[in-house]
């Protein structure tokens, strides 16, 4: 029998393990890259000191980010802090405190690597993929054994194919496509499996779209949400200086799916997903979105919460004023991020624009701190999940969408089509 | 044998250990006490050593948080079992050595009186006179199952081994 082509997963997997592994093996692979955050870190490096593996075998390799309470509003969160930073000293891994931003985009701009296996404590590493890395999040101790022995078990999972055509029109943003992809397949969908991407819609893709297609893989039930690497990934990475890490990966022609779904980008409009779950997809213009006050809009997260999604947002806005009974938060997800919206001149338009500004972190998206929305409050984000609870206040309801929706929503009050103002 | 603990479809891990108890997430024993509070607010004081949590398709889908299988099994449940389960829970829940079983829990009503036979791969559900078969996990999961969870397993063995 002749030999079939390999899926990005099955072609990393294959590379990093060293012979041609297809879905269904289960493998032990070498990882790459391995990192936690300040609400799983604490876990994994306890489990580490119970394994007897209180090191690191790659500690350049190996980062801590605290991102999630960062700065900790509270005392027993101010705690870990203390232990990740203690541990981080003690074992050589890299530390990025307060202030950083958010794991994924900061691993993004400055570790993940074309044909890297990357393993996070946090469900949101799939984001990885959009460098052309099989990218995956665990739990806490599945994390400390690739810190400590430098690898993982994986199952290697089917593909389920994503070929997108044509460019998103105005108005329009990969959110759209992402929300509308899990409407369809719902949030078990590609439950175990790979969501891969490719088609012309995606080689025009800019890579900040990118990332937010790959972020929201887990949404669907997803491993990783891998995207070939290109001359946009080039792009990126020559923009960041780090030019040389740049390598090609694609999957090869004769690959085989266990189902491919085609999407017109040029046909998309935009959606939200209502409150509960990430699938409950509607169009902007739904009827029975008209009556719900939005009280607060919220800008941010690794979904969206690049230079890019602000300066979206900011455009849209300029020389406006917020909704009076719309609260206006932006929480850029890296450092990068704010300091390129500040160099823009964009700061100034949010805060005339009636915005306030979080230092960069994960803040009010899995409900820590920074804008927890009140009982009965309803919350247009950009954020990934809207899940009972997730933003800190299980009577509150969040619905998910675009940072040009958001836009479109701070200024009149109501979920708006973002078509309407830019 | 344990009582039935009855829940929908896609209870997320924000349903079982929520965001607002983020910080009492080195303080586990006061973390638990907050187990699936937004799906059933009565569960963590009510469940019993040996109960079992029964969910529909997509069980523990969200986060990564090893805390909702570890809390699960802190409030003394015998084991999950569910249609479905999404990865990165499953995986955390045989990680922390709690059973996650993949059955047809349609039959299975609340307060039902189940009993799990793991050798055999049964689940008998003593209410209603109904046994329920489930599959072997795969051999890695068995492996790390048996010594009652990852760490222990890594301890046991010093590195992560495939096969028999």
């Amino acid at each position: 029998m002749a030999r079939r082509g390999l899926t990005l997963a099955e072609k990393i997997l294959s590379a990093k393990v060293g012979r041609d592994v297809r879905a269904g093996e289960i493998v032990i692979s070498p990882v790459d890259l391995a990192y936690v955050q300040d609400g799983t870190g604490p876990l994994t490096f306890r489990q580490m000191e119970k394994m007897g593996i209180a090191r690191a075998v790659d500690p350049k390799r190996a980062v801590v980010f605290i991102d999630h309470a960062a700065p900790p509003p509270r005392k027993e969160l101010a705690q870990d802090h203390v232990y990740l930073r203690e541990f981080a000293a003690r074992t050589g891994m890299v530390l990025h405190d307060i202030g950083d931003g958010v794991c994924h985009q900061v691993a993004f701009e400055r570790y993940v690597r074309p044909w890297d296996v990357v393993v996070g404590a946090d469900s949101h590493t799939v984001m990885g993929g959009a460098m052309g890395a099989f990218a995956t999040g665990m739990g806490s101790t599945d994390v400390g054994v690739a810190i400590g022995l430098g690898k993982t078990w994986l199952r290697v999972p089917e593909s389920l194919k994503f070929v997108v055509s044509g460019e998103l029109p105005r108005g329009v943003m990969s959110k759209d496509l992402i929300l509308r992809v899990l409407g369809d397949i719902r949030s078990d969908g590609a439950a175990y499996m790979s969501m891969e991407w490719g088609g012309t819609g995606i080689e025009c893709m800019p890579m900040h779209e990118r990332m937010t297609l790959s972020n929201m893989a887990v949404e669907g039930g997803g491993k990783c949400g891998p995207i070939p690497s290109d001359d946009e990934t080039r792009r990126y990475l020559i923009s960041h200086g780090r030019e040389s890490e740049w390598k090609p990966v694609a999957p090869d022609p004769d690959a085989v799916y266990a189902k491919t779904f085609e999407y017109d980008a040029s046909t998309l409009e935009p959606v939200v997903a209502t409150p509960g779950s990430e699938d409950n997809v509607v169009p902007v213009t739904d009827p029975s979105l008209r009556d719900v006050p939005i009280h607060q809009v919220y800008v941010g997260a690794c979904t969206n919460g690049r230079f890019e999604d602000i300066a979206a947002f900011a455009k849209a806005v300029r020389g406006e004023t917020r909704a009076k009974n719309t609260r206006v938060i932006v929480t850029p997800a890296s450092k990068e991020a704010y300091v390129l919206t500040i160099k823009s001149g964009l700061l100034e338009t949010l805060l005339e624009f009636g915005a306030m500004i979080n230092s960069p972190g994960c803040a009010a998206c899995p409900g820590v701190h920074g804008g927890i929305p009140g009982d009965g409050e309803n919350v247009l984000s950009t954020q990934n999940r809207n899940y009972k609870g997730r933003m800190g206040n299980p009577n509150a309801f969040v619905y998910l969408g675009s940072p040009l929706t958001a836009a479109a929503t701070a200024l009149y009050g109501v979920i708006t089509d973002p078509r309407t103002v830019v | 044998m344990g009582r039935a603990w009855k829940f929908g479809d896609n209870i997320s891990t924000d349903l079982i250990s929520a965001g607002r108890y983020y910080h009492l997430r080195s303080n586990l024993p006061e973390l638990a006490k907050h187990t699936l509070e937004d799906a059933r607010p009565e569960f963590a004081a009510n469940v019993r050593p040996g109960d079992f949590v029964v969910g529909g398709r997509n069980f523990g889908k969200g986060s990564s948080r090893e805390h909702a299988p570890i809390v699960i099994k802190m409030c003394g449940a015998r084991g999950v079992l569910a249609k479905s389960f999404a990865r990165i829970f499953y995986r955390n829940a045989v990680n922390s050595g709690l059973p996650a079983i993949v059955c047809d829990v349609d039959g299975i009503d609340d307060g039902d009186e189940l009993e799990v036979d793991f050798g055999r791969g049964i689940v008998l559900d003593l209410t209603k006179g109904r046994q329920l078969a489930f599959a072997p996990l795969p051999a890695i999961m068995e492996a790390i199952m048996v010594e009652g969870g990852l760490a222990e397993y890594i301890v046991k063995h010093g590195d992560l081994v495939i096969g028999p």
